[in-house]
């Protein structure tokens, strides 16, 4: 049963430039996939990546969720999304609804700027747009701390990223591509961890699925380690031995496409406790 | 005999996810082959493998126990080619190809060989 549903997602995912495949088949085989390998765990629950696999540590998220040593971090990123700029106008401008229930249409496609923008992006092209300067996508003390708050204000909304066209498909491909690519020394793909191996231990730690990786950022390691999404994707880069991309690279925007559409129907939780 | 208790206690293991302690006391702790396969810098093969021997360290659940290797690997040569690169065997396999990619030296190959060979 195993085997049939991860040679179909094996099959369907690889080769879905065929025919009508498309990005919707790609995230009902994904769930289908899931399902089968981890059918104890609820749909709804994948938001908690591995935590959801191991029931002592998602009840030390539940204590900690209660009383995060990471609040005085959001109330910062708080303060930064609400002071004006210079010339007076604030981040909540740049964005519909003053940016609540927006985080998730991210990433989106620019038809015509022809790229994949994520929400970082806008926020930094918010930025420029009212002569500031834009932060690094690395930098977690300035983008970090600001999305570890402007990501709350979208909390409960469901992911709901759009691949339409050609040129968007052909973003989405390449990102899946790359979540299917082996590299590095140690010659893993980002789903030979993900996928293959989802439920199982590379020593102590648990490997959360593919599915609601996109769902809660930025997450605070140990509880106090701001790591936004892409800074998690350049450390799990690095420990199969590749050289990393890096935060904000086009190959990095593609791959959260790509994972972001497969997390579609699932809600919003920013900032949250991870191990 | 001896390896009949050896089948029964990888059988365990698989079932039962039982890790190093019950069997300590077999394994000869002094070969370099052993740290090669516990060093999380050098062969990892604990990430992935239960085996025998392990003081305390969290094995993964990856990839099979590494159990009764004489008698599942009679040919040396076979076991050493599965170490060196396990994309041979299993194109898709999550093994990392420790001599292909030169993971390991092949004199380190050959000293986790002699360990594992004596589980
Ligand atoms: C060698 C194994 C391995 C590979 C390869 C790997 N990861 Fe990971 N990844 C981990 C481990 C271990 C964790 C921490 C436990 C967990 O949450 O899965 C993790 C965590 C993550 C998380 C955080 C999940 C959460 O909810 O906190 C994301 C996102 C992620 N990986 C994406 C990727 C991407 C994208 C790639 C490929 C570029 C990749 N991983 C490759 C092992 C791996
Ligand atoms: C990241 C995971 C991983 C690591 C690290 C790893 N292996 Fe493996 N290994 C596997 C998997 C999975 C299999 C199952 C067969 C397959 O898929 O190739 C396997 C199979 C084997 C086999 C064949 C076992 C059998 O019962 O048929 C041997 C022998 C082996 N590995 C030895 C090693 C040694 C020695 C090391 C370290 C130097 C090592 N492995 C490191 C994942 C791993």
């Amino acid at each position: 049963m195993k085997k049939i549903a991860l040679a179909l997602l094996g099959a369907g995912l690889m080769a879905s430039a065929a025919a009508q495949a498309g990005p919707e088949d790609d995230r009902k085989q994904m769930i289908a996939f899931f399902k089968s390998k981890l059918p104890a765990v609820k749909y709804e629950n994948y938001v908690y990546g591995a935590l959801a696999l191991d029931k002592d540590s998602k009840s030390q998220y539940d204590s900690i969720m209660e009383f995060p040593p990471f609040e005085g971090v959001i109330e910062a990123g708080k303060e930064m999304w609400e002071k004006p700029f210079k010339n007076g106008k604030t981040f909540a401008s740049c964005f519909p609804n003053g940016g609540k229930n927006v985080a998730g249409n991210y990433p989106r496609f620019d038809a015509s700027l022809n790229k994949v923008v994520t929400f970082e992006m806008d926020i930094n092209q918010c930025l420029t747009a009212n002569g500031e300067a834009g932060f690094k996508y690395s930098d977690v003390n300035t983008m970090g701390i600001l999305t570890s708050y402007a990501r709350t204000l979208s909390d409960g909304m469901k992911m709901n990223v759009k691949v339409d066209g050609a040129a968007a498909l052909a973003a989405y491909e390449a990102g899946k591509k790359f979540y299917f690519q082996r590299r590095g020394q140690l010659n893993f793909s980002c789903a030979t961890c993900h996928v293959d191996n989802a439920g199982n231990r590379i020593r102590a730690e648990i490997l959360s699925p593919t599915l609601g990786q996109s769902t809660h950022w930025p997450v605070f390691r140990a509880g106090e380690r701001l790591t936004t999404l892409q800074v998690r994707y350049k450390g799990c880069n690095s420990q199969v031995r590749a050289t990393p991309f890096e935060p904000g690279s086009e190959e990095f925007n593609n791959l959260e496409y790509f994972l972001s559409y497969q997390d579609n129907g699932l809600p919003l939780k920013a900032s949250v406790f991870r191990k | 005999m001896r390896q009949r208790i050896t089948l029964l206690m990888g059988a365990l293991v698989l079932g039962a996810g039982v890790t190093g302690p019950l069997w300590a006391a077999e394994v000869k702790q002094d070969m370099p082959g052993q740290a090669i396969a516990f060093d999380n810098k050098k062969g990892n093969c604990l990430a992935c493998h239960a085996m025998p021997g392990t003081k305390g360290e969290m094995a993964g659940s990856i990839a099979p126990p590494l159990i009764a290797m004489k008698l599942r690997f009679p040919d040396r040569a076979k076991l050493r080619a599965q170490v060196w690169d396990a994309t041979v065997a299993n194109p898709k396999t999550s093994m990392p190809p420790m001599g292909k990619h030169k993971i390991l030296s092949e004199e380190e190959i050959d000293q986790v060989v002699d360990f594992i060979y004596t589980l």
